[in-house]
């Protein structure tokens, strides 16, 4: 979790992403943070997060991300 | 058969009675017959095409429907006898085979779409090539005409069966069901472009008859019948008056009919998406929304978030991320870290996936350059806006006038003028004119010319820019009180008196300012002959 909040935060400092969970929903991130994130998740965790992930649920949050990033290594 | 032609309030009146007298359970059976007849009256022969859209990616949703079953009950079945590898391994495969069947059918129906748009703009291309190398001959011109709505329903029937690929809901297993997704008429002529997730569940339920969903869909219908008929096709006069005669409009005109056009399309393209939407919900289906005030937007990519949504969304997903974020892209980005650095790396994705999107919306509009220019223009702007964020949050911490009114005024005015001045491109259709036109208002000055009347009313009477005025204050109006809620919910909580007011200026505007009747063909919808 530290290290996705660390990647989240190099992509906007400004933004509270431990209690934030409409990160979509309020447009805080957009479609160029949400591939620039795949790509730093796919460096870091070495897992490969699939278009058909690319869905709100899953980048409202943090914790929905990391969720999702636990749920693809276990798949792996 | 028009929106706005007798015939179809008539087919519309006929439906609606039958449809609530029938039981719930045929109701959408008889939506698709009416859909189907409604797709005949635009060329019988057309009917083919759809069909030809609707069978092939039925049995596509069917197979891979199949695929997927069998292989998660192969990996159930044997979960303790393979290993993670062998499991990994099936899955590709049956993946692959599935993605085998994805392919045909996209080939299959974006290769119609493909054929009847572009092949002239093809043929032509080569023949310019052949003159240009000096080569004997000619290539014919084949002259397709274009299916109704074709563009459309082929998006949003593609967008169907990638979904079922992803395993996003089941195929749907009745083909009449299916084919009343792809041809629901309201839909066919401009969009919106619906997802068959968010359409099926009103759209088979044959809705019970509910007043609230006669009276919105009829006040939004006629709503929409004001902005065009009244606003729209009015400004069409002028417009059309402006572009085809660019040795007279120069200059300051370039300008008028740049803004002009900008709310031309706006009333055009939102009232036939009212229409649509006011249909759909007076047999209680709910179409999605296709904009959301998009001339409010601060920036470009805001603006595109808000005009559009449905074609914007479908080219987000089914488009921008899976090539951006698809493993040769991935590739190429950490590549690109390592000999450009991490920013640069990072954003190459992103940038080729944005320039292949926008190279398409631009092509999706029209078979000519100025729409493929139009496109890759939008795109450099949104990139270059994307590489400014740093500088404006520079400039918003350095001074704080984000939450200014005169400065989100400004952000308005600014995207709202570059939109315009992009979308001449759509005017002029011709790309050496558009940039010649654009050439003339730095070096033409002839403003004074503005208020000289005659040429500078554009073919319209001076009683033409009142009702015009009127009605663009109206449609400012509307949108400015819609901000928090719809404006139908405001006008419901009025007093019948004011609301049937309000009901019976509407209709005696449309009936006394607007263009409509048989035979008047200028009044087909901008955005059908995309």
């Amino acid at each position: 979790m530290e290290q996705l909040l660390e990647i989240l935060h190099g992509l906007h400092p400004e933004v509270d992403f431990e209690t934030n969970d409409r990160l979509i929903d309020d447009r805080i991130i957009d479609s160029f943070d949400i591939v620039s994130l795949v790509s730093d998740i796919s460096e870091t965790f070495d897992v490969t997060i699939p278009v058909e992930e690319i869905i709100p649920e899953n980048f409202n949050s943090a914790k929905a991300l990391y969720s999702l990033i636990e749920r693809l290594i276990e798949e792996e | 058969m028009l929106f706005t032609s007798y015939s179809f309030f008539l087919f519309l009146a006929v439906l609606a009675i039958l449809y609530y007298l029938i039981p719930a359970k045929f109701r959408w059976m008889l939506l698709l017959i009416a859909s189907l007849s409604f797709y005949a009256f635009s060329g019988p022969g057309y009917l083919l095409f759809i069909l030809a859209t609707a069978l092939t990616t039925f049995y596509t949703g069917l197979k891979l429907d199949a695929l997927q079953r069998t292989s998660s009950e192969y990996i159930k079945q044997k979960k303790e006898e393979l290993s993670i590898e062998e499991r990994k391994a099936y899955k590709e495969r049956m993946k692959k085979r599935q993605r085998l069947w994805l392919v045909l059918c996209m080939v299959i129906n974006f290769g119609i779409l493909a054929v009847l748009k572009y092949s002239d703009f093809t043929i032509i291309n080569i023949n310019t090539l052949l003159d240009v190398f000096k080569v004997d001959g000619k290539l014919p011109l084949l002259g397709f005409v274009l299916p109704l709505g074709i563009s459309f329903y082929t998006f949003q029937t593609m967008g169907y069966i990638i979904d079922v690929y992803r395993g996003k809901y089941p195929c749907e297993r009745n083909f009449p069901r299916l084919l009343l997704f792809i041809s629901f008429f309201p839909q066919l002529v401009q969009g919106p472009i619906s997802r068959y997730d968010d359409l099926k569940e009103t759209l088979y339920s044959g809705s019970g008859f509910v007043t609230r969903n006669i009276s919105y869909g009829l006040q939004r219908m006629l709503w929409g019948y004001f902005k065009k008929l009244v606003i729209a096709d009015r400004l069409f006069v002028a417009v059309s008056t402006i572009i085809r005669n660019p040795g007279e409009y120069q200059g300051v005109f370039v300008l008028c009919g740049m803004f002009l056009y900008a709310i031309e399309l706006y009333a055009d393209f939102t009232g036939g998406i009212d229409i649509a939407l006011g249909v759909a919900q007076i047999f209680g289906i709910k179409l999605k929304e296709n904009f959301q005030r998009p001339y409010f937007s601060k920036s470009i990519t805001e603006y595109w978030r808000r005009w559009h949504i449905t074609l914007g969304t479908w080219f987000r997903d089914y488009m921008f991320y899976p090539i951006s974020v698809s493993k040769p892209m991935q590739n190429l980005s950490r590549k690109g870290r390592k000999t450009l650095g991490d920013t640069m790396g990072k954003r190459l994705p992103v940038y080729i996936a944005t320039l292949v999107v926008w190279f398409t919306t631009g092509i999706w509009h029209g078979a000519a350059w100025n729409f493929i220019v139009w496109g890759l223009l939008n795109a450099v702007v949104i990139l270059i806006s994307q590489e400014c964020i740093p500088l404006y949050n520079k400039f918003h911490s350095r001074f704080k006038v984000r939450d200014a009114f005169w400065y989100r005024l400004f952000q308005v005015v600014r995207t709202f003028w570059l939109m315009s001045f992009l979308r001449t491109f759509d005017c002029y259709m011709n790309v050496g004119l558009t940039f010649r036109m654009y050439g003339t208002i730095l070096t033409k000055w002839n403003l004074p010319e503005l208020f000289q009347g005659g040429k500078a009313l554009f073919g319209l009477s001076p009683a033409d820019y009142i009702v015009f005025a009127a009605g663009a204050a109206l449609m400012l109006f509307v949108s400015l009180r819609s901000r928090a809620e719809s404006f139908r919910d405001i006008l419901a909580r009025r007093p019948l008196i004011v609301r049937y007011a309000v009901y019976f200026a509407l209709i005696i505007a449309i009936l006394l300012f607007g263009a409509y009747g048989p035979g008047y063909d200028s009044s087909q919808f901008i955005y059908s002959r995309f």
